[in-house]
Parts: structure tokens; C-alpha cells; sequence
């Protein structure tokens, strides 16, 4: 079976309620993380995510300043100099449909509703990091692919194009896969 | 399609898309594990978190108090955005953290409060008893916690209030369907 070493493993935690960021924390130090960031508001853990480089990031939606969906729109910018592919696990207290779609679409790659679990908690870090989805990139998404699943069975029209192209450009992301390091 | 391979991610470019395959920089940090010596980690987290446990009743009557002050400074100044915003953030994290501390039956109370002041459509409009209700059961959830039958009187609490304020969002929103959809959707986000 597999598992994790929670000390190869960096993370941010965002989250403005100084007690959830104490059990998140408890929780994981106590799978054997050593390193974890922590931070009260949105603006903050854009600063912490720049500068520590988190393997990946557990965000509140409800934050002052700018809320964990903006948090995100901001990690997700694929021509930004900073890593946009970081995991992103939401831990919210929302669990309506239409948040669990929003929070999709800005780019999260877990959701997971409150009251906070430590199975679920394991099982969406063990899901980024065992089964990692790709990215997809649109004229008005960049994110995780939203697609889990394939359906032979699905008879409707396709949304995504399958054309061949005759020329794309990626100048960024090419220029980053040719970066160095 | 064209592919298009680095050894740093991988690019598959369609025509209205592109399938991005970054390098599993945290491929290092699985392992294969024994599973006679294998210690649970969920189980290790579980023991932590009961350790926490002391402080949870300390951690619930702070997160009730700042319910109450959001309310108060509202009944004082009326519903300025930064006291909406407050009052939503202080039920919101109730609901959220309620449980874990041990308080399920107030997440609910909270949870209830939050859709009134997600969903109704003003909410200087909104009756005041409506409001002050909700936040009196909380504050009662939280102090007869232990009491003999607090759990049942908890439960009846909650469902009166839930039928009421749902019962006030349905009439409220009749011409914004957006809403009453939400209203009546069940949840659909996993917890485990």
C-alpha cells in the first residue's frame, strides 16, 4: 500500500479562524509534516505562497481582504512566475452545489466541507500527491482537469474541440518548461 | 493534436484547449509501505486531535461571544457591510468548527443564520426577532451543553428555527429563482 512522507512535503494553511489553523495544524504535524506555513488572510498567503513555495496549500473560502476563491484565481495565473500547478485543498464550511461549482472553477483542485475530518483530510492530500490531475487551459479556465471521470456512455455534444490545430503558441509555459532547475 | 514534450511538463495542444501534464514534483514523497508495520496516520491525527480536546469548550464560548458582539454591534448601528460581514463570519465559523469542538447541534443553529444572510434579499428587512432568535439558541445550545436532554431540546430548537427561516426565505425570494434554488438544494460537498 502506499503512503506519504509528510516531511518531503511543505504546506500552507489559510485560514482566518486562529483555532481551525491550530487543529489543522495539530493534524498535520501529527501525520509527520514538519513544515507548515500559516497564514490569516488572502494577502498574506500570496506573500507566504511566493516566498516559501508550498507543495501544497489548504484555504479557507472566507477570509478578509481577498476570500480563498481570489486566493486562488491569483495562484492560478499560468503566465505568472510563480508555480500556478500547487495542489489546492479547500476546507470551507460552504457545501452548497453552486460554492462546490465556483470553487471548481477558479482552479481548486479538493474540496472538502466542514466539520473537519482527519480521514478526509488524508485522503485529499493522498489523492494530490498519489493521483495528481492535469491541467487544463481554455480561453477562460486554467485549473485542474474538472473531468474525474470518463463516460463511454455519454452520447451529448462535446464541449472541448478535438480539431487539430494548425499552429498553437505557449511561449510562457514552454519558456518555464525550458527554465532551468 | 500536437504534443509537445519537455522534461519539465508536458503540453498537449488542441484546438480550443491545452492538456498540461506538470512534472509530480511530490511523486518523492510517496512510499510503499509495509502494512504490518505500517503506523495509521489517521488514526495518529485522531489521537492528536483528541489531545486538543481540553481547550475546545474555551474555543466554542470565544467563537459565541463574537456571535453575540457581531449581533450587538448591529443592533447598536444597524447592518453596515463590515457588521454583515462580521456577523456572517462569526456564524459561518461556528458552523464550520462547532462540531469539531464538540457542538454539532449549534453548528446547525448557525448554519440556519448564515442562509438568512446569504439569501434574503435586505436584510434591514429582515425581522429582527428572526435574527436574535438564532442568536439566542446558539448561546443556550452552547450553555446547556450538558445538561440532561439538551441534545433533544437541541435538536427541536433547530428544526423550528430552520422551518421558520426557511419558510422566510422561500416568501422572500420568490422572484429571484437563483435563490431559491440554492435554498432548496441540498448539499452536495463531501466531508470525508
Amino acid at each position: 500500500m502506499y503512503g506519504i512522507d509528510f516531511n518531503k512535503l511543505r504546506f500552507l494553511v489559510c485560514d482566518d479562524n486562529a483555532h481551525m489553523r491550530r487543529i489543522l495544524r495539530t493534524l498535520l504535524h501529527s501525520f509527520g509534516a514538519r513544515e507548515v506555513y500559516e497564514a490569516e488572510d488572502g494577502a498574506t498567503a500570496l506573500e507566504m505562497y511566493t516566498h516559501y513555495v508550498p507543495d501544497i496549500v489548504i484555504v479557507d473560502w472566507a477570509m478578509p481582504i481577498f476570500d480563498g476563491i481570489e486566493l486562488t484565481q491569483m495562484i492560478r495565473q499560468p503566465d505568472s512566475k510563480g508555480n500556478p500547478f500547487a495542489p489546492i485543498i479547500m476546507l470551507t464550511g460552504h457545501s452548497e452545489k453552486r460554492r462546490v461549482t465556483v470553487a471548481r472553477d477558479a482552479g481548486i483542485t479538493e474540496f472538502l466541507a466542514k466539520p473537519i475530518s482527519a480521514k478526509g483530510l488524508y485522503q485529499r492530500i493522498l489523492n494530490v500527491v498519489v493521483s495528481p490531475r492535469p491541467f487544463i487551459k481554455t480561453k477562460n479556465y486554467f485549473g485542474p482537469d474538472r473531468r474525474r471521470n470518463t463516460s463511454n456512455a455519454y452520447i451529448g455534444p462535446e464541449r472541448r474541440g478535438t480539431r487539430e490545430p494548425d499552429v498553437i503558441q505557449q511561449p510562457s509555459l514552454l519558456d518555464k518548461a525550458r527554465a532551468p532547475g | 493534436m500536437q504534443k509537445e514534450d519537455t522534461s519539465e511538463l508536458s503540453i498537449q495542444a488542441f484546438a480550443d484547449h491545452h492538456v498540461i501534464t506538470p512534472p509530480n514534483r511530490l511523486r518523492n514523497a510517496v512510499r510503499l509501505v509495509d502494512e504490518k508495520n505500517f503506523e495509521d496516520p489517521i488514526a495518529c491525527a485522531e489521537k492528536a486531535l483528541a489531545g486538543l480536546s481540553d481547550e475546545f469548550s474555551r474555543w466554542m464560548a470565544i467563537e459565541r461571544d463574537r456571535l453575540v458582539v457581531a449581533h450587538a454591534a448591529i443592533l447598536n448601528n444597524g447592518f453596515t457591510p463590515a457588521a454583515r460581514d462580521e456577523l456572517f463570519r462569526a456564524a459561518h465559523d461556528i458552523k464550520g468548527d462547532a462540531a469539531t469542538f464538540g457542538y454539532p447541534f449549534a453548528a446547525a443553529g448557525a448554519e440556519s443564520l448564515c442562509r438568512i444572510i446569504e439569501h434574503a434579499p435586505a436584510l434591514d428587512r429582515v425581522p429582527a426577532e428572526l435574527i436574535a432568535y438564532h442568536i439566542n439558541a446558539i448561546q443556550a445550545i452552547v450553555r446547556e451543553h450538558t445538561a440532561p436532554g439538551a441534545e433533544t431540546m437541541a435538536m427541536e430548537i433547530n428544526r423550528k428555527l430552520r422551518l421558520v427561516a426557511d419558510e422566510y426565505l422561500a416568501a422572500v425570494n420568490q422572484d429571484r429563482p437563483e435563490h431559491l434554488e440554492a435554498i432548496l438544494a441540498p448539499s452536495i460537498a463531501p466531508t470525508e
